[in-house]
Formats: structure tokens, C-alpha cells, sequence
């Protein structure tokens, strides 16, 4: 029998595998076709040239009501990134801080990171999405309490404005030659690279020791500064200030956005938190005690001998969080960001009534977003990979 | 020889002075909080920002919740109890306990029924979490889930008894035929319940047996609703997620890419958009003339979600395990399904256990999701029927406490259980 002939099995079993799927994508297939026809549907692409005809409250790039539905998940797309990358990023801080002073020697700090560990993680981020939300909407002072002499809410420094609205910061107001000083300030952060491995290379060479750090932080400052004030200062703040019923300059950042943001950092910074733990805990106590038995500093013990070893464990479930936080994003449609589950599988999804195109495209970004990480993830694992003999 | 040196010396200590104890600098808690809490300035510094943090939050929080009201009709009322007092309102509780655990059509006359199956339901799983218990027990758990259908959506309980038969049926022919080849048990079994279900789906079709009033899956809500999505799920994707792993590590090529397609596609897409494709997408799929419950529409998406990471988690288990147990299966002479079932998977699935508790965790949180696709558990129910409500309308705080501690309850007492069933399956001596 072709089952149990060990010539043929393998070749049975793949044969019976693959009449399966045939058969059950062909079976859906012929379902999905007679439903279309039943409803008079066909799958096409062409809504997508179409006029979106809705308002989205924040943009990235110039949109209106009149731009087309591709336009409008192009927004979403550049909303689902900006949240994504500043999640990452605040998650990453909250995380590495919480995970190390989980291992601090003082059982109080300790405790009280271990409780914040475990009650962020237990919970769905959907809910701290909305308790954060409903803070940002319910519980900020609305912009015409900031009014009077006596006001009820002040602005934090004289330029940060909490209201229900959002949260309103100066932004930056750019004159000619502001590339200038852009530019200036990027080569100085090359400049500071360059002295730091000219420096290190001269120690091994010579054994001569330069001092690093405050020709750091001269080359820092002093250039970006001389040519800031050389072009006139070409870049400023616009404050927010109150105009009106609203407030007026400066950039306004939503509430859905601040809530999304803050939610996912700090729900995401539980799971880091445990991750760092776990990375700093997997290097060997030897390892450190050899380092010190050696003669290094504790600083030097922690940057040339624990963390090389730990970053290796940490890194890549940290890149799996960050997937996590990406496809997390696409909570925002239940505040109201319009990231591009909410334009693309919301809103254009319900007017123009194509389920199965939106949902594919949407998958697709996603899937797309995934495999890139996932290749970055392969290329570290190979690059730090322990090269045994 | 005690009196040896009687003359030479004025005075001996005949008994031992007792032990002094020890200066309250180096012991007790004295001790204990310069080691623990101020070992150095800097962080004794760090002990006070804690007890400021610490502070602050209790200060802020426990008025607030001591003061709490459980007793109005809405919050209007609940307001000029407090009097301008800052205070929690829980009377949002009290009054609308039955909608947040069964939703808001569940028929109130019938929440003993779900209550009655949420207490059997840890009769049921008390065998499969802790092994000291008799395995007899292990006959009920096979019968709890075809009773808790038919406890929590009624109608006869004749379609649950020929499933369950079904299910002896095939279990049965499986048992009788997998001596001779695994393959041939499989299909057995397979077919011998389709046969049943079949039969017993033909005689018995419009008769009526100890009847309970019937609940369409739409009057489903609640907490409720996210527990039995949490419980099925899980429960359905871990042997949907055995046999993706062993999938995915054949060496049969086709077999292998399916799997690894499938497992890869399910992991980069955001649960929100399977979610989508239950609601507005998976009916296109099925046959015209049948309408598909949207509640197993979901099960279907979740399940093979959850399948899909879950694989992925066993999959690390079997990578895991040393070649030697492989080659030491195989020169015992047995076949694959002999080498996995005796050999492999009881040793990978114990390494994996931790991950699979993880990923059970990490589903039952995003159950909540449904509420996005008009689904009304815990928060559809909050976010929908309550904070529309007049009399309710701005009650945040309470309400999403409320569903926080019981996920919390729920997510921490399984952790905890991981982490007790880690060290009673370690075997290493350590």
C-alpha cells in the first residue's frame, strides 16, 4: 500500500496534503465567486482613485475631503508609523528603566517596579488605551479655563497647554538658512563619532589616554551655536497662546494620538522591562566578577563586559515588541487616530462598502511591515551570533 | 582536675556568659533597612522619591475609593450624595452588575445557567491543571464542554449528547485502530464520528429532549463572553498548534510550506484585521444559502491566531530538545506518530509551557477586542449600553477599574499557576 511503503509514503502524504488545499481553496473560491455574483459584486481596485470624501483631523501630509481614498490610507499609513516610531522609542526608556531598577538592590524600588510590571501586563492595553483617552478628553481642563486672571489651569513652563482638546507645544518656526544649522549640527554629531574612535585607536596604539568628555559636549554646542547666531537665528519657537475660544500657534497634538502613544509605551514598557530583566540576569555572575578580579570600574564592568553580553538576549525580543507595538497601533481606530486600520479598513471600508479589497490591502501593509522587521531581526541574530569553534 | 588551679587563680567562670545579643545597628530591622533600603546616599535618595511616588498615589487614590458610593440610581443622584466631594460612584456597579458579566439581553432569568457553568468549569479543569488529582476526574472535563453549550445557549440536549457521542464514537475507533498505524486510526476515527453526527443529526432531527429555553449567540455579552472566547480559543488552538509545529518541522516539503505560510501570515497581521475579516469578510466564504453565527465567525479567527503563535511556541520546544532523543526514538524502532506521542512532544511541550501560558494569557486580554466589531463583552458593554446611558454617562473611572481587576485577577492567577507548574515539572536537580 502507498501508506505504508516507505518509498512512496512521503510522497502519499504530500499528495493527499496538497488535494486537500486545493480543494478547500477551491471550495472557498467557488463560495466567495456565487456570493459576489448573488450580490452583484465584483473585486476591483478603481475606489481607490475615488474622492475619499472625509475629513481627517490630523495629518501628516496635505490632505482634504476632496483627495482620493489612496491618499487617505497613504495618511493613515504615515499616522501608523509616527505612532508606531514614538511608541517604540518611549517604550524602549520606560522599559530599560523599569528592568533595571527591578535589580536594584533597594527592596522598596524594587517592589514598586515589580508591581508596576505586573499590573500593566495583566491588563489589556485596549482598556489603558481608553482609561488613557478618557483622562486626555474627560479629565484636562477645557481651553477656556486657561482664561482670566485667575485661571483654573496654567500652562506648564509657559508653553506646554493640557486641554481636552490635546496638548498644545511651540513648534519650531523655520527662516532661510535653518538647513545651515541643521547641517552643522549633524556634522558635529559625525565630528564627536570621529574624535571618540580617534581617541579610542590612539589608546591602543600608543597608549597615550586623551580626554573624551568635555571636548564631547564642546563639540557638541560650540559649532551648532556659532552658526545659529552667525545666520541670525534662523530658527525660533511659535508658543501656543490663547486666541479666542482656542488656542492658537504652535502645534497641536490630539488627544487620540497622546493616548495611543502613551498607552502602548507604557504598556509595551512592562513586557521590556521583563526582557531587560532577563538579558541583564542571563550574563553569568562570573563573568562580572572575573571583569572585577581584572582590575575594571564598575562602569567600565557594566559597558565592556555585562551589556555586550546582555544586549545579545535582549535585543531580539525587543525587536518583537516593537513588531508587537506596530500592529498594537492599529487600537487607534477605537479613539479615533486615524492610523490606517481607521482610514482604509474604517472609514473607506463602510463608505464604499469593498470589504474584501480594504481588508486585503490592510493585511498586506501589515504583512509588509512584519517581514521587514523580521529581516532586520535575522540580520542581527546573524551578525552577534556566537561563532563557536 | 577541676580544682587544678584552685590556688593560682582568685576567680574561674564555671558556666558560659549568655550571648548578648547582637547591637541594633547590625541586626533586625534596623539592619534590614540599611541594607535594603539606604545602603548608600544615593540610594536613600532613591527610597524617598519611592516613598514620595508611593505617597502621592495613595493620597490621591484612597479617598477617593474609601468614599465611594454603591448605593444611587445614577450618577446625577450619586452627585448630590458626595456634594461636591471628590469620590468613586460604584452604585455604577451595583446597579449594572448582570450587564457587565452576562451583557444586556442575556435573559435575566436564565444567568444561573452561565453561573452554573462557570463553577463547573473548574470541576472541569481541575484535572487537566493539577496532576495529583484522580485522573477519573478526567471523564467530566471530556463531558464539561458539550454541557457548558448546553447550559449557556440552551435549546435540546440532544444536539450536544450526539456530538458527544460523536466524539466516543471516533475516539473509540481511534483507539482500536492506532496499534496497527496511527494513520489508519486517524481516519478511523474521523469518519466514524461524521458518521455518527451524521445518523444521529438525520433520526433525531426535530425531536425534543429536556429542553432549556434557547439564547441566540447575539444576546451573549458581559464578561461572560470574553471568558468563553478566552477558554474555546485557547483550548482549540493548542492541538490546532501541535500539529502546526510538527508541520512546520517535517521534512516533507509541501506539508512544511503550508505550515510555515499559514503560521507567518497569521503572525503578521494584527488581530484587529482577522477580527475584520470575521465581521465583514468570512461570509463571502461560506455557501450562500447559510449564515454563519458571528460568535463562531470569531472563534474561527481567534482560534487560528492564537494556533498560530502557539506553534511557534512548541516549535522552540521541540528545537530545544537534544538530537540524541530523535535518534534515540528512532532506534527504538518506532514510527514517527509512536516517537512524537511517547518521546518528543511530552518532553518539548514541558519546556514550552511557559510560552503557551504566555500566549493564553496575552488572548485572553485581546478578547476585549471584539468590542471593535460590535461585539458586547466587558468593554463593548462599557463603551456601548453604559456610557451611552443617561444615567450614566461620564462614570469612566469606576467601570474601567472594575473590568482592570478582573483581567487582573484572572491574568495573575494564571501566571502564577505557570510559575508553579515550572517548578513542579522541573526535573533538573538544581
Amino acid at each position: 500500500m502507498l501508506l505504508n511503503d516507505t518509498r512512496y509514503r512521503s510522497i502519499t502524504f504530500q499528495a493527499i496534503a496538497l488535494i486537500l488545499l486545493v480543494a478547500a481553496i477551491w471550495y472557498l473560491m467557488s463560495n466567495l465567486f456565487a456570493n459576489l455574483e448573488e450580490q452583484g459584486l465584483n473585486i476591483s481596485y478603481s475606489f481607490l482613485g475615488a474622492t475619499a470624501g472625509y475629513d481627517i483631523n490630523q495629518t501628516l501630509i496635505p490632505y482634504s475631503s476632496q483627495s482620493t481614498n489612496l491618499r487617505a490610507a497613504f495618511v493613515g499609513v504615515l499616522n501608523t508609523l509616527l505612532v508606531a516610531v514614538l511608541a517604540c522609542f518611549m517604550a524602549t526608556i520606560f522599559g530599560v528603566i523599569a528592568g533595571v531598577l527591578r535589580l536594584s538592590n533597594n527592596w522598596l524600588v524594587r517592589k514598586l517596579m515589580a508591581v508596576y510590571v505586573e499590573i500593566f501586563r495583566n491588563i489589556p492595553v485596549l482598556i489603558w488605551i481608553l482609561i488613557i483617552y478618557f483622562i486626555m478628553t474627560a479629565a484636562m481642563p477645557a481651553p477656556n479655563a486657561f482664561r482670566g486672571d485667575e485661571p483654573a489651569a496654567s500652562m506648564i513652563l509657559g508653553s506646554f497647554a493640557f486641554t481636552n482638546r490635546g496638548v498644545y507645544i511651540p513648534s519650531p518656526v523655520l527662516e532661510p538658512g535653518w538647513m545651515i544649522v541643521l547641517a552643522t549640527f549633524v556634522a558635529s554629531i559625525i565630528g564627536i563619532v570621529a574624535y571618540r574612535r580617534y581617541s579610542t585607536k590612539l589608546l591602543y596604539d600608543t597608549g597615550r589616554l586623551l580626554p573624551r568628555f568635555w571636548p564631547s559636549v564642546a563639540i557638541f554646542f560650540i559649532p551648532t551655536l556659532l552658526v545659529f547666531f552667525l545666520m541670525g537665528r534662523p530658527i525660533s519657537l511659535d508658543y501656543p497662546a490663547l486666541a479666542g475660544f482656542n488656542f492658537r500657534g504652535g502645534l497641536q497634538i490630539g488627544a487620540p494620538l497622546i493616548a495611543l502613544w502613551f498607552a502602548l509605551s507604557i504598556y509595551t514598557g512592562a513586557f521590556i522591562a521583563e526582557n531587560v530583566r532577563a538579558g541583564i540576569q542571563a550574563v553569568s555572575r562570573g563573568q562580572g566578577e572575573a571583569a572585577a578580579a581584572l582590575g575594571l570600574r564598575p562602569g567600565r564592568i557594566m559597558n565592556l563586559v555585562v551589556l555586550p553580553q546582555a544586549l545579545r538576549v535582549i535585543i531580539p525580543p525587543l525587536i518583537s515588541q516593537y513588531l508587537n507595538i506596530t500592529k498594537n497601533s492599529s487600537l487607534a481606530i477605537l479613539v479615533g487616530y486615524a492610523d490606517i486600520t481607521a482610514t482604509l479598513g474604517g472609514i473607506t471600508l463602510n463608505q464604499t462598502g469593498r470589504a474584501i479589497e480594504c481588508v486585503l490591502l490592510l493585511m498586506l501593509f501589515y504583512l509588509t511591515i512584519s517581514l521587514i522587521i523580521s529581516l532586520i531581526l535575522n540580520v542581527y541574530n546573524s551578525a552577534v551570533r556566537l561563532r563557536e569553534r | 582536675m577541676s580544682d587544678t588551679h584552685a590556688e593560682s587563680v582568685a576567680f574561674v567562670r564555671e558556666t558560659a556568659i549568655p550571648p548578648a545579643l547582637p547591637p541594633a545597628t547590625v541586626s533586625g530591622p534596623v539592619k534590614w533597612m540599611r541594607d535594603n533600603l539606604f545602603p548608600t546616599w544615593a540610594n536613600g535618595l532613591l527610597t524617598v522619591a519611592a516613598l514620595y511616588i508611593i505617597y502621592l498615589i495613595l493620597s490621591s487614590s484612597l479617598p477617593w475609593l474609601l468614599g465611594g458610593i454603591w448605593n444611587a440610581e445614577s450618577l446625577a443622584q450619586c452627585r448630590e450624595i458626595l456634594q461636591g466631594n471628590s469620590a468613586a460612584c460604584f452604585a455604577v456597579l451595583s446597579e449594572r452588575w448582570n450587564q457587565l458579566l452576562f451583557g444586556f439581553k442575556y435573559p435575566p432569568e436564565l444567568y444561573w445557567r452561565p453561573t452554573l457553568a462557570f463553577v463547573l468549569l473548574f470541576i472541569a479543569a481541575a484535572p487537566v491543571l493539577f496532576f495529583d488529582l484522580p485522573r477519573k476526574l478526567l471523564i467530566f472535563t471530556g463531558i464539561y464542554p458539550f454541557l457548558a453549550y448546553w447550559l449557556i445557549w440552551g435549546g435540546t440536549i440532544l444536539t450536544p449528547l450526539i456530538a458527544l457521542l460523536g466524539v466516543v464514537v471516533g475516539y473509540l475507533v481511534f483507539n482500536r485502530f492506532v496499534k496497527g498505524s496511527f494513520a489508519a486510526g486517524m481516519f478511523g476515527g474521523v469518519a466514524a464520528a461524521l458518521v455518527v453526527w451524521i445518523l444521529g443529526g438525520m433520526v433525531f432531527s426535530g425531536a425534543d429532549l429536556l429542553s432549556l429555553r434557547s439564547v441566540s449567540s447575539r444576546d451573549l455579552g458581559g464578561f461572560m463572553l470574553n471568558m468563553m472566547l478566552g477558554i474555546t480559543c485557547v483550548s482549540l488552538s493548542v492541538p490546532i498548534g501541535i500539529a502546526l509545529a510538527l508541520g512546520r518541522q517535517s521534512n516533507l516539503p509541501i506539508v512544511k510550506y503550508i505550515c510555515v505560510v499559514f503560521i507567518e501570515f497569521i503572525r503578521g497581521v494584527p488581530l484587529i484585521t482577522l477580527l475584520f475579516v470575521a465581521s465583514v469578510m468570512l461570509s463571502y466564504f461560506f455557501p450562500p444559502e447559510r449564515t454563519v453565527d458571528l460568535f463562531l465567525r470569531v472563534v474561527i479567527m481567534i482560534t487560528m491566531f492564537s494556533s498560530a503563535y502557539i506553534a511557534e511556541v512548541i516549535r522552540g520546544g521541540l528545537a530545544a530538545l537534544p538530537k540524541g532523543q530523535y535518534e534515540a526514538a528512532d532506534s527504538l524502532g518506532l514510527d514517527y506518530p509512536q516517537a512524537m506521542r511517547l518521546i518528543i512532544l511530552p518532553q518539548a511541550l514541558k519546556i514550552s509551557i511557559p510560552g503557551i501560558v504566555n500566549i493564553a494569557v496575552g488572548l485572553f486580554k485581546d478578547t476585549t477586542l471584539v468590542s471593535v466589531i460590535t461585539l458586547f463583552d466587558i468593554v463593548g458593554m462599557i463603551r456601548g449600553p453604559i456610557l451611552a446611558s443617561t444615567d450614566w454617562n461620564g462614570v469612566y473611572w469606576e467601570l474601567f477599574m472594575f473590568a482592570s481587576v478582573l483581567f487582573f485577577i484572572v491574568c495573575y492567577s494564571i501566571s502564577q499557576y505557570s510559575q508553579w507548574l515550572e517548578r513542579r515539572l522541573a526535573t533538573d536537580h538544581r
